[in-house]
């Protein structure tokens, strides 16, 4: 049995379905992290459709994301390529030894401000 | 009026005046605020995959609680509102959820979405009403210009938040009037400052948070107010020098109420 994550997989997790997607890209538009991402959002619709699910889980835009669902909210499609993109990110994670970030990388992060919301949030998107 | 309130975790540490502020306002309202014993952290990210049921768990104990007593959970912190929210809306609609949730629980009785979630300014805008709110104000912050800053979690998505015009709110403007000052509209109120990345990649949060700072500087505002602890601290602390001041609302609500001379002439 192969251990390759599937488009099937990633639709699973998500819920989504990328056929939908009528190609407009104001997902990626109204992207807040779009300079930060190496693929965008239209790109993750377009390449779990295409079953390109390597290079995505390769990619840095897994943790770039904000989850600030602009993307979300403004798919005239309601594609919802938040989804998609948090689906990616679980299933690198979800693997052995693959999480982002632990909670041994927090102190090093820490400033004397930094509100408990910011180190929950990334122990719940980075690790599982 | 009575709300099973849920602080969350950052309200009880970092964001203590957006909480303290919050329920002496509600008291001179005539709001009580019964904090749920044993609430448990939101998580503070929603976990949008269908196939996670352990990280919305502490959200249905919460909502299960205000349900046994009867009372609409109200929340204050923009990620808690955001979470409870959205698992309530999943228990109410998606029945794989509700089943593999309950069969955890094990609850009395199964919970199916059936408390109402409210958010503190809706609770003001809904309950209270802006008009006996601006009645109740002593000290009206009168020619202020203040920029409400909404960012992403109380607006998004609004299929399911069902808080305001995703695009066009006002909810926060409104209460700014109520309050006696001026609300500036900016093109920014609404997009995220980047808080999530505030951690790991500053400098993207610092341009964020820039396109905000500047956006309402140019529209004219003196101050922006918030309603969550992330978008708080990366608005102040990401800001560059010429960063405008940021409050939370409740702190404006309860001096707009008079309430800090009320205490200095206890």
């Amino acid at each position: 049995m192969s251990d390759k994550i599937t488009k099937e997989e990633i639709l699973r997790i998500c819920n989504v379905q990328p056929k939908k997607c009528m190609k407009c890209g104001k997902c990626s538009g109204t992207c807040p992290a779009y300079d930060e991402m190496d693929y965008h959002p239209h790109q993750f619709v377009y390449m779990v459709e295409h079953g390109q699910i390597e290079k995505l889980m390769a990619s840095q835009s897994i943790y770039k994301c904000l989850s600030c669902f602009a993307c979300l909210e403004r798919c005239p499609r309601n594609v919802e390529p938040a989804k998609l993109i948090e689906a990616v990110r679980l299933a690198v994670i979800r693997q052995q030894g693959k999480n982002h970030m632990t909670e041994n990388d927090v102190p090093a992060l820490l400033d004397e401000e930094l509100p408990q919301q910011a180190i929950v949030s990334s122990m719940r998107k980075y690790k599982k | 009026m009575t709300y099973s309130y849920f602080p969350g975790c950052t309200l009880k540490n970092k964001a203590k005046d957006l909480d303290r502020y919050g329920r002496l306002s509600a008291a001179a309202l005539g709001v009580e605020l019964e904090e749920i014993e044993e609430w448990q952290c939101c998580g503070a990210v929603y976990p949008q995959a269908s196939d996670e049921i352990a990280t919305r768990l502490s959200s249905v104990r919460a909502l299960n609680a205000a349900k046994e007593k009867g009372q609409p959970l109200l929340t204050l912190c923009s990620a808690c509102h955001h979470v409870i929210k959205r698992v309530n809306h999943d228990l109410a609609t998606n029945a794989d959820i509700r089943t593999k949730v309950n069969n955890y629980l094990e609850l009395d009785t199964p919970y199916q979405g059936e408390t109402k979630v409210l958010h503190y300014l809706e609770m003001l805008r809904d309950e209270v009403g802006f008009d006996t709110l601006k009645k109740a104000v002593k000290n009206p912050m009168k020619g202020t210009k203040i920029a409400a800053y909404y960012g992403c979690l109380l607006l998004r998505p609004s299929g399911v938040m069902s808080f305001d015009d995703p695009e066009n709110p006002s909810i926060i403007e409104d209460f700014i009037r109520a309050i006696g000052a001026e609300p500036v509209i900016y093109s920014q109120r609404n997009e995220c400052c980047g808080g999530y990345m505030a951690m790991e990649d500053k400098g993207a949060a610092q341009d964020r948070v820039e396109k905000i700072h500047d956006s309402a500087r140019k529209a004219g505002a003196e101050l922006i107010i918030t309603a969550c602890p992330l978008c708080m601290y990366n608005l102040d602390v990401n800001g560059k020098e010429n960063k405008l001041p940021v409050k939370y609302f409740t702190e404006l609500l309860y001096r707009a109420l008079g309430l800090e001379e009320a205490k200095d002439n206890v």
